[in-house]
């Protein structure tokens, strides 16, 4: 720092008389030197910088720095060495001094570390106060203040009792030497006093001293202790932070139970604070923001726009299910690590709560009790029986499960439960991770037992208690789509299990709405994969199993059916359209699917009212094969249907007695599965069930499709094929009536045809022809074409400048030099002239001293 | 050339060959040769063909038998003629025989026999096109083996077997210009015997014909044509087979006379497939074909559908007058339309068809209208592709704009246009507004309301290109729906699920139960 402020002051002093004579000059212009250059017209607007010019100055200026740099190469142009000043930024002017003063110590420092302390790992660079060592002045702070204290104070009291003596030294000196005679006989003099005060207190300094010098040397060797201690200890410290750390989280069990309480105590009154009709309004609100989401979605108006899903609404969300309530006692639930499990199980559930419907509220409420109690493994349910089964290793299930649900081992004291808990499911499972572990934990059970394992599965599994729990969960639900498929395509169809499993797959979904979108999308490309190999082999494809189906539900029941575009159900329309169109009905198996295909279809659309022609063409081959084959509505059939040949007349009914016995009912999914050989009368049954169920989704389309402007252009063929029905007398009287309403909608729907209009889009604009307009440009600027142009123009206007400034200042050099070596020339003549002169001189003193000493000669 | 001995298989044959060829005497042997040839056993006429190759392909060489104008066999032996004279003929008379036989074994149940026969009276027919056994009328007559080649022609398209593979190795001997130019002529020859003999052949013999007919395939330029199987010293110009406008004349008269029978409806698509493309450019005059496609344009169906590429060409090419070509068109348009396997090559060509600017404005909007009404029908890669076909052709009439903007009109009771009409004409199209395209916009499928959105604004002004969506199959379209970049997260249903049939007020779980 001293240095830093020395150079500075060096710079210092000469600039200061610079910048006074450039104040100067600008402050007191010598007016005989200012140059005013004449304007003959004023302009406005127009900038002049050139209306008063110093040329004197500037000429001066210009010497002045020819002087310094060009005559000096001059002067030096026949000399090869240079001196070079290679200080650090000695001719950088961007760096004030004082940075540059600090790279330089920088840089110093730098360089003295790196040489000598390379090998020193361990020693930190020394850091300096006014050239002391920080830590010099560290060590001996207190000591030295006490020090300079005493010193101070050990002069003060000199100069104190001095000046209460009468002054200074010198003056005591002489007052006592004027005293001395005097007062010779008092027995202590003053002096004497003095001098043993100055006794007294020299020794107190030093015994001080020597104190001080014991303490030092004992601190001195204290630290030197510690060095060689911390040498050792210093690799350790952060280790022993981390311990510190980590066990932080582990609190004793009574802190987490005074938490738990506290907590408990807290939220409760906080969830009774709302009331039913709160509970209901909020929830009616939040299925209001729901569905006018979905409805905006419907539209597709905002379709490129980013979309937010409702349930997932933060930024910060683990995507795990966990939805933000208005539940403030979470912010406690921080402070500990423990407890923020359990609090994020409650927040789960909660979320849980709030993402279902309030019409299984009820439900609902159990369901979280349930999963509260697998949680947090209360004493008196299952957690006792989990441990002992674990225990009893019977399932097989791995041991993992246990560590991943903390909290679950508590104590287990009920002997009695032990029997039956042999028996019953392990309460842990792993995740599986392959299809066939879930096939094994779910084969041979029951329909009630499959659903506890798959909700077990889940609760232990649950994303907040592990790391990979989200990736098992993920996989768990792709196992249970193809555990969905493998119960679908048995025969029977186990549809029970498969009906609960549903709702399982929903919660899933909702939790992980990516991979539940993929998995699906996996199983119908896998669908539509297989159903385009047959159409490419065999030129036509068949209903796919019931399996198919049932995920194509599946979809439906996950995904928001009435989006515009969705990125699964748009696939899975497509997928139906494919079902309808392309396979062929061979069999009474083959209506039943098709007409779930079209019930599917319809419910997909049933809050967009979209329209599907393949519903329509599929309702009109099922009437058309439940009709005696006729040429004249054969046109009309669309593919798949034939008019003529085989199974044309698939769903004609033609014995009368089994016709009497018919009773409307819904059609059993199981129909669609397997080969079944029904007697002739339950065939009969079956093909009058089908019928019926066609013409209800037919009346279903005519209400939906009432309002499209082309309505009757599009049920057309149906009213010839209903009217051929009614005239036909065979049919139950049931479905007669069902023919005559189902006509008489049709009928109903009246229309108008409203002509078609464009909107009104912007009016194109005449062709007008009006002149080219050229910006009227400024006096003085270059004026012309295009901006490249302009630009163009100014840089080569602007090199011509430079150029003939350029070439000004190389004259103006020539000629600085030229007289300069003018001058040198000159000098050197001056010299030489002056030489000779003297020559002259002395030759001719000689000459004359020689004629006058010749005179002499003569003379004599 | 001779065989060698060593080259034989079977002892007996090969020695009765040798006795044959080394002395005259032994001529008598020809008869075991002969005999062998009817056996039943495959191996033994495999032999026998090998060994009457060789032999007769020697006698050939040596020029031992009979050359002119075949005597009856006794009445020769009778006479006093030479006894190389009757050496000659009596051999010829054997060499006959076998060739007869060898045609028969052209049906014989075993591949490798009739390829076997088919080789060998190919050998036959290129060592007697070298060795005429006619007498050249005058200098530089040109002689080919007509009656031999005849045969095995005939044998080729026979009504009894299907002949694909041996077709399929026939078809190496069409590269040489004289065969194909006298498979040709023997071609009809063929088919008009046949069809003498039975009025309803069986579709053996037809697909057989049609894959002779279409294995033909005339050079585009006319080039030198020297390529022959039966090598000649020098070639004359004077000859017929050396000019292309001779072949050409045979490959009409060939087609035409295959063409005017009664032919299976799968056979109707097969030629239609290929009539535009390797029939049509041919033919000496196409004009002529156009019985044959206005008669196929009037079956219906695919067939028609087919037929009008055929036609198209007439009249596009050849000035063919035929006023009824867009009734027909108009006539063609049918739910089916939209299923059929053609459906990409009917479009393309209704894309053909339609895209003069020069047609009136009642009859495009009849076409636009019609094809509007079929979309409601239509499956979503079909609508893909016919809603932008609509807008184009609007797009190219603007007298057909009213159909999509009709301002200043009150509303109507019912649609004015006749679905039923058959002229496009008085169809009242021009009076109706494309109000199917209007209930398209509510489809299912988010690319096909988008499409079908076009006619709420003012139409562009430049077309689409429909080419790319022709192909478009529903499984291209699923996959680019699968592949599309949803919104992230993907949105979620947020009623919950409640089982596997849902609400008790869906419609699944009215219809349908699970027990």
């Amino acid at each position: 720092m001293g240095k830093a402020r020395l150079a500075a002051a060096r710079r210092q002093a000469p600039r200061a008389p610079l910048g006074g004579r450039g104040g100067a000059a600008k402050a007191n212009p010598n007016p005989f030197e200012v140059k005013i250059n004449r304007q003959k017209f004023q302009i406005l607007g127009r900038k002049t910088r050139h209306d008063v010019g110093l040329p004197g100055v500037a000429r001066a200026r210009a010497i002045r720095k020819r002087t310094q740099t060009l005559l000096k190469e001059y002067k030096e142009r026949d000399k090869s060495n240079i001196f070079t000043d290679k200080r650090f930024g000695e001719y950088n002017s961007n760096i004030s001094p004082e940075e540059k003063m600090m790279k330089r110590f920088a840089l110093e420092q730098q360089r003295h570390h790196e040489k000598k302390s390379i090998y020193n790992l361990n020693e930190d660079e020394e850091l300096t106060h006014y050239g002391q060592s920080l830590a010099d002045i560290e060590k001996h702070n207190d000591i030295v203040d006490s020090d300079s204290d005493d010193e101070e104070r050990g002069t003060l009291s000199a100069e104190l009792t001095a000046a209460h003596f009468g002054g200074g030294v010198g003056l005591l000196h002489k007052k006592i030497s004027q005293q001395e005679g005097k007062e010779e006989a008092k027995p202590k003099s003053r002096k004497e006093l003095i001098e043993e005060l100055i006794v007294k207190s020299k020794q107190e300094k030093r015994e001080r001293q020597a104190k001080r010098e014991d303490a030092l040397e004992l601190t001195e060797k204290l630290d030197q202790d510690w060095k060689e201690i911390q040498t050792l200890l210093s690799h350790k410290t952060p280790k022993s932070e981390k311990q510190e750390k980590k066990e932080k989280p582990k609190p004793d069990a009574y802190d987490i139970m005074v938490r738990e309480l506290g907590f408990e105590m807290k939220a409760q009154p906080s969830n009774r604070m709302k009331t039913e009709e709160e509970l209901a309004k909020e929830e009616q609100e939040r299925l209001r923001k729901l569905e006018a989401e979905r409805l905006r979605r419907m539209l597709g108006k905002e379709e490129d726009e980013s979309m937010k899903n409702p349930n997932h609404t933060s930024a910060d969300d683990l995507n795990d299910g966990f939805v933000l309530d208005k539940d403030d006692r979470r912010l406690l639930s921080y402070k500990d690590g423990k407890m923020n499990v359990e609090e994020d199980v409650h927040k789960e559930l909660s979320g849980k709560a709030g993402i279902q419907g309030s019409d299984e509220e009820e439900g609902e409420e159990e369901s979280d009790e349930e999963e509260a109690e697998g949680e947090r493994g209360d004493p008196d349910s299952h957690s006792d029986l989990d441990s002992n089964a674990e225990s009893e290793e019977e399932s097989g299930k791995p041991p993992r499960a246990q560590g991943q649900t903390p909290g679950k081992r508590l104590r287990s004291d009920d002997q009695n439960t032990q029997k039956a808990a042999r028996t019953e499911l392990p309460y842990t499972f792993a995740a599986p991770e392959s299809y066939e572990e879930l096939r094994s934990a779910l084969s041979g059970r029951s329909m009630e037992e499959q659903l506890l394992v798959v909700e077990r599965i889940q609760k232990c599994n649950h994303p907040s208690l592990a790391v990979g729990n989200k990736e098992k969960l993920e996989k768990l639900f792709g196992f249970l789509l193809e555990y969905i498929g493998d119960l679908a395509t048995n025969d029977p169809p186990d549809l029970k299990v498969i009906d609960k499993l549903v709702v399982q797959l929903y919660n899933l979904c909702q939790m992980f709405p990516e991979s539940a979108s993929n998995s699906i999308k996996f199983v119908l490309r896998d669908a539509m994969h297989e159903m385009e190999e047959m159409i490419e082999t065999k030129g036509r494809a068949v209903f796919p199993g019931l399996d198919v189906l049932i995920y194509l539900k599946i979809a439906g029941m996950l995904f928001p059916t009435s989006d515009f575009r969705h990125p699964v159900v748009t696939p899975a329309l497509v997928c139906l359209s494919q079902l309808l169109t392309k396979c062929p009905v061979l069999s009474l198996q083959d209506v039943v699917k098709g007409l779930f295909v079209c019930c599917l279809f319809l419910e997909f659309v049933a809050l967009s009212h979209r329209f599907v022609p393949e519903v329509i063409n599929f309702l009109l081959g099922i009437l058309y094969i439940a009709t005696p084959n006729t040429q004249s509505q054969g046109s009309t059939l669309v593919h798949p249907f034939r008019a003529l040949g085989k199974n044309s007349e698939l769903l004609l009914v033609s014995e009368a007695e089994d016709v009497a016995t018919w009773q409307r009912g819904s059609l059993p999914l199981r129909w669609a599965s397997g080969p079944s050989s029904p007697t002739a009368a339950e065939a009969t049954h079956a093909r009058l069930s089908c019928l019926a169920v066609c013409l209800a989704l037919l009346k279903h389309c005519v209400l939906m499709y009432g309002t499209l402007p082309s309505f009757h252009a599009i049920i057309r063929p149906f009213r010839a094929l209903l009217t051929e029905h009614l005239t036909r007398c065979s049919h139950p009287h049931e479905l007669q009536e069902l023919f005559q309403s189902t006509l008489a909608e049709v009928e109903s729907q009246k229309q108008l045809y409203r002509p078609l209009l464009c909107e009104k889009s912007k009016p194109v604009p005449l062709k007008l022809f009006t002149p080219r307009l050229v910006k009227v440009l400024e006096f003085g600027r270059k004026q012309g074409g295009s901006k490249e142009e302009q630009e163009r123009k100014r840089l080569i206007h602007k090199h011509k400048r430079e150029f003939k400034g350029a070439v000004r200042e190389i004259r103006k050099d020539n000629q600085f030099l030229a007289r300069m070596q003018l001058s040198e020339i000159m000098e050197r003549d001056a010299e030489r002239k002056r030489r000779v002169k003297q020559l002259f001189n002395s030759l001719a003193t000689q000459e004359g001293e020689w004629k006058a000493l010749k005179r002499k000669k003569f003379k004599k | 050339g001779a065989g060698h001995p060593a080259s034989c298989s079977g002892d007996s044959a090969c020695r009765l060959v040798q006795a044959v060829l080394s002395s005259r005497g032994e001529a008598n042997a020809v008869f075991d040769v002969l005999a062998a040839l009817q056996s039943e056993d495959q191996e033994e006429v495999q032999e026998a063909v090998r060994a009457c190759s060789r032999l007769f392909g020697a006698l050939l060489e040596r020029g031992e038998l009979y050359v002119g104008q075949l005597p009856s066999e006794d009445t020769v032996m009778a006479g006093s003629q030479g006894a190389m004279r009757k050496y000659k003929v009596w051999m010829r008379h054997r060499y006959c025989s076998c060739c007869n036989r060898l045609g028969e074994l052209l049906a014989h149940p075993a591949f490798q026999v009739k390829e076997l026969a088919l080789g060998t009276l190919m050998k036959f027919l290129q060592l007697e096109g070298t060795h005429p056994l006619e007498q050249p009328k005058w200098e530089g007559h040109y002689l080919f083996p007509r009656t031999l080649f005849r045969a095995v022609v005939r044998g080729l398209v026979s009504p009894a077997e299907d002949h694909s593979l041996l077709l399929s190795q026939f078809r190496e001997y069409l590269e040489f210009d004289d065969i194909r130019y006298h498979t040709m002529q023997a071609a009809s020859d063929a088919v008009a015997q046949v069809t003498n003999q039975q009025p309803e052949p069986s579709i053996i013999f037809w697909n057989n014909a049609f894959t002779l007919l279409s294995a033909m395939s005339l050079p585009r330029q006319e080039h030198d044509l020297s390529n022959f199987y039966v090598k000649h010293a020098e070639l004359s110009d004077k000859w017929k087979v050396t000019h292309l406008r001779e072949h050409r004349r045979a490959f009409q008269a060939m087609w035409l006379s295959f063409l005017k029978h009664k032919l299976p409806l799968s056979l109707y698509k097969k030629v239609l497939l290929v009539m535009h493309d390797s029939i049509l450019p041919h033919l000496a005059q196409p004009t002529l074909m156009i019985d044959f496609l206005t008669s196929a344009c009037d079956v219906g169906g695919a067939i028609s559908l087919l037929a009008l590429n055929g036609l198209f060409i007439l009249i596009h090419k050849h000035n063919l007058e035929y006023p009824d070509f867009y009734r027909k068109l108009y006539g063609l348009l049918d739910p089916s339309v939209f299923h059929v396997k053609y459906r990409a090559r009917f479009f393309h060509l209704a894309d053909l068809f339609l895209s003069s600017s020069h047609l009136p404005a009642y009859l495009v909007a009849a076409f636009a209208k019609r094809l509007a009404r079929l979309a409601l029908t239509a499956p979503p890669e079909a609508l893909l592709m016919v809603l932008p076909f609509i807008c184009n052709l609007l797009r190219r009439h603007p007298a057909c704009h009213v159909l999509v903007h009709r301002p200043q009109c009150p509303e109507m009771d019912s649609d004015p246009y006749d679905p039923e009409e058959e002229d496009p004409a008085k169809s009242r199209a021009l009076e109706s507004c494309l109000w199917e395209l209007q209930s398209l916009q509510q489809h299912y499928h988010p690319e096909v309301s988008r499409a079908a959105s076009v006619i709420n604004q003012v139409l562009s002004v430049t077309e689409v290109s429909i080419a790319p969506l022709l192909e478009l199959s529903a499984y291209e379209v699923f996959e680019q729906d699968l592949k599309r970049k949803g919104p992230e997260p993907v949105p979620l249903e947020f009623i919950p699920a409640q089982g596997l049939l849902g609400r008790r007020d869906d419609l699944c779980a009215q219809f349908f139960t699970l027990s």
